[in-house]
């Protein structure tokens, strides 16, 4: 056997503990995207989340001015801590349309008594279809849609204060 | 003593984020009626991965999201849909990521040719011991 042959398993003990170790020091981002960023929203149509409200559906997303469609649900604890910075958009003008994730009138609108509601309208999303067809994978989640229904961000987790510069330069980039 | 009262404390918490307020959704845990449609959706089931406990399939996991996905897949499957329409469906949105059956794409070729390129390598290395034993 050659020399060459004969140190071909010490080469590749080394790439294999190597790739091991550099995945240990960088370890690989579990964040889900959608693949639709750029697309189309897809077709939905979802009933009011509470009652007073309007339903939503995709149509209603696509009014010629850049929008925020953030999902969120009553139960989900990091959106709490969204609220607030939610409310601070809102209050700048920003336009937020919401889906509620597998939640009941009763609880949307008790979480909208307490944090708020920064929303023109609340779409029920009971069995996560309309999450489904988004390609979104948790709450919350926010999707910046321009004026034509483009999907044109995704933002994966709560915004915080800190994003706020962020979502408000793709809104004013998705003009 | 406090390792008991540990335990009750455990036993009464609930868990953060992981529980929505509504059931499960219908098809969630409910076989189709028709045993070779549950059958074709079951089979894509086990080939879906989940979303939130990234690692398991769909029909392994008792998230509420992979619920809401089984019930996607048996209400499709029981509306006429073939199942790699669905899988389709999915890839569109989330990535071939989402489905744990290796697609025909370029990056995954070395993966289908490994088990021809291994079986020649083998093939070769006994061929030289036989040889090296006769002569």
């Amino acid at each position: 056997m050659s020399r060459a042959l004969r140190l071909l398993p010490i080469i590749l003990a080394v790439w294999i503990l190597g790739t091991f170790a550099w995945r240990l020091i960088q370890p690989d981002d579990p964040t889900i995207r959608s693949q639709l960023v750029n697309r189309e929203v897809p077709a939905f149509d979802l009933p009011a989340a509470v009652p007073g409200t309007g339903g939503l559906k995709s149509a209603d997303l696509a009014t010629g001015k850049p929008r925020l469609l953030n999902l969120f649900a009553s139960w989900c604890m990091p959106c709490v801590a969204e609220a607030p910075v939610l409310a601070e958009l809102h209050r700048r003008g920003v336009e937020i349309d919401g889906i509620a994730i597998r939640d009941t009138p009763g609880a949307v609108g008790a979480f909208l008594g307490r944090h708020g509601n920064p929303y023109s309208r609340i779409g029920s999303d009971p069995t996560s279809r309309a999450q489904l067809a988004l390609g979104s994978a948790g709450v919350p989640e926010t999707f910046v849609i321009d004026g034509n229904g483009v999907m044109r961000l995704q933002h994966v987790g709560p915004i915080y204060e800190s994003d706020i510069p962020a979502i408000l330069q793709a809104l004013e980039k998705a003009r | 003593m406090r390792a008991l009262a540990f335990a009750l404390a455990l036993l009464v918490a609930a868990p953060a984020l992981a529980d929505s307020n509504l059931p499960p959704a219908y098809w969630a845990y409910r076989q189709l009626p028709d045993p070779k449609q549950e059958a074709r959706a079951q089979a894509l089931m086990e080939e879906l991965r989940c979303l939130v406990c990234q690692g398991q399939s769909i029909a392994d996991s008792d998230a509420d999201l992979a619920g809401d996905m089984r019930d996607l897949v048996r209400r499709r499957i029981a509306a006429g849909e073939k199942p790699e329409a669905i899988r389709a469906w999915l890839i569109e949105r989330y990535g071939d990521w989402i489905s744990y059956r290796p697609t025909a794409e370029p990056i995954n070729w070395p993966l289908w040719a490994a088990p021809v390129i291994l079986l020649i390598f083998g093939g070769a290395m006994v061929a030289g011991r036989i040889r090296r034993k006769r002569s």
